[in-house]
């Protein structure tokens, strides 16, 4: 049994749309799986049924070599699975918490594993304190103690950082790898490009569909492109100025812009002759290696 | 069976923790019986009345001792203009004005029919009815009175003729007080609104917090969840009805004449229907104000009306009629009424509760099918 998680053709439709669509892909023992993709993409239908919380319309989900749909129970007392808003009983105590989902997993002897995990999660001061009154971190490390409880094999996370400090980031992240060494597979997705770099491996997912799957390196040295980076002002027109003058493909990033070329020497004349005849302002010009973050701009550019 | 026994420890353990929650399902009950016991009453015990006398003769005057000494008419005033007799009805001061006309005391020596002007303050309908009634009562004692005297003077002798008594007896509510038809149903009333509306919003909460979805990821089965979240409700909705029983006996000194076991047991049948309801409230609304409003005025505000609570069905429409055939708190109410009132059981009332059990197990599977399918 390499292949935990083996999805095979998937689809969900909502309506028109097309939530997951002819998804196919495995996850291996004890790596730790990314789904990336923009909002909307599907990440959240393909966890929600992975978790069994809905039901494809087509396609076969394989948790631990057995059907989705045919071993629920023995499928769910394995896996842990995170939202994205860490539900919680905000009117429990951090313990009370932590009691309840261990009984209704049926954990008996329960006490010394919420210790551990309370160590080092860091929240044992606060054992007592209702839920409700922590703050935002301290919440999202409650609710992963939680679905950590009956020791799963499996840890499904629905965009676990969205919306915590980075201190709180960073803390989780620490567990994560803990997890991992312990042997624990983890699924789990995010916007954000710099979590998806630490996985194992990356699905960049976009409408639906699957566009690259891989090492999140292998994915990098895929795209054979070089990237010019241009800090310069105002950067709306010379995005508009590259795109209008040149058939490069541009990428904006707050103050800078990213062109795409295949050989930097013969486009760099014409950009910048594009942006100075717009009047803009060039800071600072250097050639560098695509990050995940480009090759998936480019990626979604290229499947649209 | 363990795993629902944790669920029940969890939501009273949540309930604990919400004070506010807490005091409104212990307190809300008593408030509640007393504003209906004290307030929601359809007696009248003493007409404010004015009386403008345009005859100011004796007969006219031994008319009015009759509409004192009656003990239903209390005269606020005596008009001297029509204006003034307008005034007070408009104001509300009076609720009835009696008009004596000129000539009433000479058309009645003349063996004329003489009028007799009532006018009632029609914004009150019950009212101004029950007291048209008294009003009836005086005037046919008083004519009597005429027409005896009459012969009496005259020295003809009076003929007996068979005639019918009626001799009125009100059973269960001697005194035919409101208050006694009220109160044994407000027991029903508050049964459906703590396990109704207690229910769902307890299981709202959980899918508006996101805590649903988390119990679904465990092995945990549908009907493990369904039964932890309505056995607390049920054992809520039995305390705050035993709480009323007592109250209801202390406050107004109204005493359950048959056996309590039996109500208690169409209690439980009546609650099948309510967390059914409840359940399938859940299923509708994704917020708990959704599920509020929905509860409230689509499902406990019609069910009042067409129980028989307030406003008695026969008068209603035959479809109307209809329609409250499939409304369990009609049963229960008739169920309450009898058992608390009358000392009525089973005897009575199995067809109520016959009723009341079918209904109820088929809301609640019902509304447990589609629970279960929303989960899945």
């Amino acid at each position: 049994m390499n292949n935990i998680i083996e999805i095979t053709s998937l689809r969900k439709n909502y309506g028109e749309i097309k939530a997951v669509n002819d998804v196919s892909l495995s996850v291996n023992k004890g790596e730790m799986f990314g789904l990336v993709g923009p909002d909307g993409a599907g990440k959240t239908t393909m966890i929600r049924i992975l978790c069994g919380l809905i039901i494809q319309e087509s396609g076969v989900v394989k948790i631990l070599d057995k059907d989705r749909s045919q071993s629920r129970k023995e499928i769910q007392k394995n896996i842990g699975y995170l939202s994205q808003k860490f539900s919680l009983y905000g009117d429990l105590s951090v313990d009370e918490n932590i009691e309840f989902f261990a009984e209704i997993h049926n954990v008996k002897d329960y006490f010394k594993r919420r210790d551990e995990l309370l160590d080092f999660s860091r929240l044992k001061p606060f054992r007592n304190r209702i839920a409700e009154k922590l703050s935002g971190g301290m919440k999202q490390k409650l609710a992963l103690v939680c679905c950590l409880i009956h020791e799963p094999k499996i840890l499904f996370l629905d965009e676990p950082t969205t919306g915590v400090d980075p201190v709180s980031r960073r803390d989780f992240w620490k567990i994560l790898s803990k997890l991992l060494k312990d042997g624990i597979t983890i699924f789990m997705s995010t916007p954000y490009l710099d979590e998806a770099e630490r996985c194992n491996r990356v699905a960049l997912m976009n409408a639906g569909e699957i566009i690259a799957l891989d090492t999140p390196q292998k994915i990098k040295e895929k795209m054979n492109k070089q990237i010019i980076e241009i800090v310069c002002s105002p950067v709306r027109i010379a995005y508009q100025a590259i795109k209008r003058n040149t058939m490069l493909e541009v990428q904006m990033f707050g103050d800078r812009i990213n062109v795409v070329v295949e050989n930097y020497k013969l486009e760099l004349p014409s950009i910048k002759k594009a942006l100075t005849e717009n009047k803009v302002q060039i800071t600072d010009e250097r050639i560098i290696s695509p990050s995940l973050e480009n090759v998936f701009m480019h990626l979604i550019k290229d499947a649209e | 069976m363990k795993t629902i026994l944790h669920i029940i420890k969890k939501e009273f353990l949540q309930f604990k923790r919400d004070p506010k929650m807490f005091s409104i399902t212990l307190f809300a009950p008593i408030l509640q019986l007393i504003f209906f016991g004290y307030a929601a009453t359809l007696d009248l015990n003493l007409v404010p009345t004015i009386i403008y006398d345009q005859d100011k003769t004796v007969t006219s005057r031994k008319l009015i001792e009759e509409f004192i000494g009656s003990g239903f008419f209390e005269i606020e005033h005596y008009a001297d203009n029509y204006k003034e007799t307008q005034k007070y009805i408009e104001e509300g001061k009076s609720l009835v004005a009696i008009v004596i006309p000129q000539n009433f005391e000479k058309r009645i020596y003349r063996r004329e029919t003489a009028s007799l002007q009532a006018i009632f303050n029609g914004s009150f309908g019950n009212s101004s009815n029950i007291a048209a009634g008294y009003v009836t009562k005086v005037v046919t004692k008083y004519s009597r009175q005429i027409v005896s005297n009459y012969l009496d003077i005259s020295g003809r002798k009076f003929i007996p003729a068979g005639s019918i008594d009626a001799e009125i007896r009100v059973w269960y509510n001697p005194e035919l007080k409101t208050r006694n038809f009220m109160v044994p149903a407000i027991v029903g009333l508050l049964i459906s609104v703590i396990t109704l509306l207690l229910t769902t919003l307890a299981i709202v909460k959980e899918k508006e917090v996101g805590t649903l979805e988390q119990l679904i990821v465990t092995p945990i089965k549908p009907i493990q969840l369904i039964i932890g979240k309505l056995v607390p409700f049920v054992i809520l909705g039995f305390i705050s009805v035993s709480i009323v029983i007592i109250a209801m006996n202390i406050i107004f000194g109204i005493a359950v004449r048959g056996n309590v076991f039996f109500l208690f047991f169409s209690a439980f049948l009546y609650i099948l229907s309510t967390l059914g309801l409840g359940l399938f409230v859940s299923t509708i609304s994704k917020t708990q104000q959704q599920a509020m409003m929905i509860s409230v005025f689509a499902v406990l505000m019609p069910m009042n009306f067409l129980s028989g609570f307030a406003f008695p069905l026969e008068n209603m429409p035959i479809p109307i009629q209809m329609l409250s055939y499939i409304i369990p708190l009609k049963y229960f109410i008739n169920i309450t009424r009898g058992v608390i009132l009358k000392g009525t059981g089973l005897a009575v009332h199995w067809p109520d509760a016959l009723a009341l059990l079918t209904i109820g197990l088929v809301i609640l599977f019902l509304s447990a099918l589609r629970f279960k399918k929303r989960l899945e």
